[in-house]
């Protein structure tokens, strides 16, 4: 039997998901506000905002957030040119080994990341490349290419190839094509792709550890405090700012593409 | 003889141009060439690197690396602790995957049939959202829930159901001392983590499944859970292929949720962390990294076989 309603089973299944996807997040909000220090006791024995002013104050936390957003804002910038260039290749073009290419640009992400950040660490190993935040920004700016490169392919393929040739036509070179047409039409897309990108590694830890030598990222920081905890209400409030900055990014990328036949992030 | 050129160069751009449109190669080469440059010298140079160090060997004694050709480190994951770390890998790489399939299958299905409108959006932002929002801090969140004075045990209290909960964690094997210490526990953060993976492609699958195809299932006197199994469930295949990729391939790899929630017990993420961390034996630590790789280039081989990255 074929019906256009969906049985109580399948409402109440997919709803309830739904929810497990999203109640733990909330959690991490309440616990933020909690007056117990020693332990994730539940229900919390009162609430206060003290911890808010507690972590403005660590001067360990700063360090790391400024890391993080520096290498966040250098490897998105390196992986939205690198990004850009290999997607107009592929969107245009029939060539030999295209497929290799794209499976090549997937790899990064398809592969789980503790290779990725095991060759890299391999890497300078073998030539003696001390642990730097370049060396953070290598890592990074690899696997945030193919978050730029979805968003981007998926553009200039709807992009028709008859506007290119009327700008030819009218007079304009490839330069010009490429400011006044190209950009303006990928325009979203890439700051979609750009803000995904930013989430992505802003919130890495799995190949940052490996390529961080001493220097800590924002999540690192964390994973080192849940490893061993010193003062649990601070990582709570730390853990809402390194949610936000992944959340804000999102919600951005999502609003930028939500007309168009593709959406940013339906892929990571 | 040369034709006359209508419009005047007008210097190196119109040159560029010209070139472009005569050899659409040269364009297509100054594309390709950086970002292939990066991945290929970065990216396949650093898995190359990864590669060669695992035929190197670490001297017992001294542990120094010595870089010549040998198989003995690769012997060395023949022993029988290493092999439990793959095999209990692997386990729980297939269980976890399972496991997302069966609770992403509903949401896929109704976001794909039946949420219209708003509802088809709060879907889509109900997945992708967690799908993006930060790792550590969605691990964190379980930590503060299965923790032994956590909101799991105060429900159960709430709901005098704390004998269910003893008796779940009194199971020899996967319980513990509390849910946060327990097999369990690290399943439970591993499904919750990956889930999203799994419901985004199995949702693409199920939409590209004609409405109109349903109806000749029904019209042919199928009944429903006959056209799910002969119709729905074969075209959706490509999709959970496509989800396992990532949830199989996330999970072996993973070395935070096993460190922050559960047993003590290894996975090969973390026997690779620790390896070439505290331990300092980088061969062997690349050795055990070459087994994921091994293992996902022969399941990315099989899915594109099913034709599974068409859902992708």
């Amino acid at each position: 039997m074929h019906s256009d309603r969906a049985s109580f089973g399948l409402r109440a299944a997919s709803l309830a998901g739904l929810l497990f996807l999203h109640l733990p997040i909330l959690i991490i909000f309440l616990y933020a506000f909690t007056s117990e220090e020693k332990s994730y006791a539940f229900p919390p024995p009162s609430l206060t905002i003290k911890w808010f002013a507690v972590a403005w104050n660590r001067a360990d936390i700063w360090p790391p957030m400024h890391l993080s957003l520096w290498v966040a804002t250098a490897s998105t910038a390196l992986a939205m040119v690198l990004g850009t260039l290999v997607s107009a290749a592929m969107a245009q073009t029939r060539f030999f080994g295209k497929e290799q290419i794209s499976l090549l640009i997937l790899l990064p992400i398809a592969l789980p990341g503790v290779i990725t950040g095991m060759s890299l660490r391999s890497a300078f190993s073998i030539m003696n490349m001390p642990f730097s935040t370049l060396t953070i920004i290598l890592g990074h700016a690899t696997f945030c290419i193919v978050i730029i490169y979805n968003n981007a392919v998926a553009r200039f393929r709807r992009l028709s190839g008859g506007v290119l040739e009327a700008s030819a036509d009218l007079g304009a070179n490839s330069f010009q094509t490429f400011r006044y047409v190209l950009l303006p039409n990928l325009g979203s897309a890439l700051l979609a792709g750009g803000m995904l990108a930013f989430a992505l590694s802003f919130d890495e830890v799995i190949v940052t550890t490996f390529t961080a030598g001493q220097q800590s990222t924002l999540p690192i920081w964390m994973l080192q405090e849940l490893v061993r905890p010193r003062q649990r209400p601070v990582t709570n409030v730390v853990a809402i700012v390194v949610f936000m900055a992944t959340f804000l990014p999102i919600l951005i990328a999502y609003y930028l593409t939500r007309n168009g036949s593709e959406t940013a992030g339906a892929g990571k | 003889m040369t034709a006359p050129a209508i419009l005047h160069s007008r210097g190196l751009a119109d040159w560029l141009t010209a070139l472009f449109w005569r050899r659409p190669r040269v364009l297509l080469t100054i594309l390709l060439a950086p970002p292939l440059l990066w991945l290929g010298v970065v990216y396949l140079g650093s898995l190359a690197a990864l590669l060669l160090q695992s035929f190197y060997s670490i001297d017992e004694f001294s542990g120094v690396i010595k870089e010549e050709f040998t198989l003995k480190t690769y012997a060395e994951l023949l022993r029988a602790q290493n092999l439990d770390i793959i095999l209990r890998t692997l386990l729980m790489s297939t269980i976890v995957t399972l496991s997302c399939a069966l609770i992403a299958f509903p949401i896929a299905y109704y976001a794909a049939r039946f949420a219209k409108g708003r509802w088809k959006t709060v879907f889509y932002l109900g997945v992708m959202l967690p799908l993006w929002s930060s790792y550590l801090v969605k691990v964190y969140a379980w930590k503060l829930i299965l923790a032994k004075e956590g909101i799991i045990t105060w429900t159960a209290d709430a709901l005098h159901l704390s004998m269910v909960l003893n008796a779940i964690l009194a199971i020899p094997g996967i319980g513990g001392n509390s849910l946060s210490t327990s097999w369990i526990g690290t399943f439970l953060v591993f499904v919750y983590i990956w889930l999203p993976y799994m419901i985004l492609p199995m949702q693409a699958a199920l939409e590209r499944v004609p409405t109109s195809m349903l109806e000749a299932s029904a019209d042919l006197g199928a009944s429903r859970s006959q056209t799910f199994r002969t119709v729905i469930f074969p075209l959706a295949m490509p999709g959970i292929i496509a989800g396992s990729i990532f949830t199989f391939s996330l999970t072996m790899g993973d070395y935070i949720i096993p460190q922050i929630v559960g047993t003590s017990a290894r996975f090969i993420g973390l026997a690779v962390y620790q390896l070439q961390g505290t331990a300092g034996n980088i061969p062997l630590a690349a050795a055990f990294a070459v087994i994921p790789i091994v293992i996902m280039l022969l399941y990315l081989y099989l899915a594109k076989r099913q034709g599974a990255f068409d859902a992708l």
